[in-house]
């Protein structure tokens, strides 16, 4: 069974390296990730938000939502370690 | 076990150098539109300056000037005005998070974008204040070894 699991890892590990192949090249322009949003971002930041600093504008605004998921995991993070860890003072 | 001595030198650095710090910190939650920080940059700062001041000056001391209830009420107050700055815009007409709907005097809707941004921002940079201290102080324990109490789980012999 161990075997069989070590196997399995191998095998997939494989996979995933080979597939990284056909990835496109770090920093490609016609990567499907540097044709459709990016553009648009760098072009209309300014335009529509009034905000210099795209990083704030891409992480606040255009994807808000991700980073209201990344407050709650933090937040999250912090509840469970109250829970695990503080002691109740007596 | 390391013994634990007060240090005048260090805990007056501390003392001085903590405001400059903070101040700092506020810089860059407040400046991240126009250069590299935000939210989670400038509160890890801010939290690391608590973090500073209990390690220089001790938990009691640093509690004084954040305790343990306001710090468990700011972490979910940060989360809190992030959602509801979200739900604002809901409740406007606009999109969950549409920060341009929101009626700020005398602001166009692009400067209501870049002042709904700089809200969430203050939000997840008072989360992370908040969540920093706390892990820490929860990871810290209890300052005086005298006051860990034998109860059998956390002090097993291995």
């Amino acid at each position: 069974m161990k075997i069989f699991a070590l196997l399995m890892s191998i095998l997939m590990g494989s996979l995933l390296i080979y597939s990284t192949d056909d990835m496109p090249e770090w920093g490609d322009p016609r990567s499907p990730a540097s044709t459709h949003v990016s553009p648009r971002y760098i072009e209309k930041t300014m335009e529509e938000t009034d905000v210099p600093n795209m990083v704030t504008s891409v992480l606040a605004d255009y994807r808000g939502y991700d980073t209201l998921g990344e407050t709650s995991v933090i937040f999250s993070a912090g509840m469970a370690c109250i829970l695990m860890l503080r002691r109740k003072r007596k | 076990m390391i013994t634990r001595y007060r240090s005048v030198i260090v805990a007056t650095l501390c003392r001085i150098l903590a405001p400059f710090l903070q101040f700092y910190a506020l810089y860059v939650i407040m400046h991240g539109h126009s250069s590299p920080g935000g939210g989670f940059q400038g509160g890890v700062i801010l939290g690391a300056s608590f973090i500073m001041l209990i390690i220089a000056l001790g938990t009691e001391e640093t509690r004084q000037r954040m305790s343990v209830k306001a710090n468990d009420l700011l972490s979910s107050t940060g989360v809190f005005i992030y959602g509801g700055i979200g739900l604002a815009c809901l409740l406007l007409g606009a999109n969950y998070l549409d920060y341009s709907i929101l009626p700020f005097p005398g602001a166009s809707p692009v400067k209501a974008r870049y002042l709904g941004m700089l809200g969430i921002e203050i939000g997840v940079g008072i989360s992370v204040v908040a969540v920093m201290l706390s892990i820490f102080s929860d990871l810290l324990g209890s300052e005086d070894p005298s006051e860990e109490e034998d109860d059998g789980v956390h002090s097993q012999q291995i």
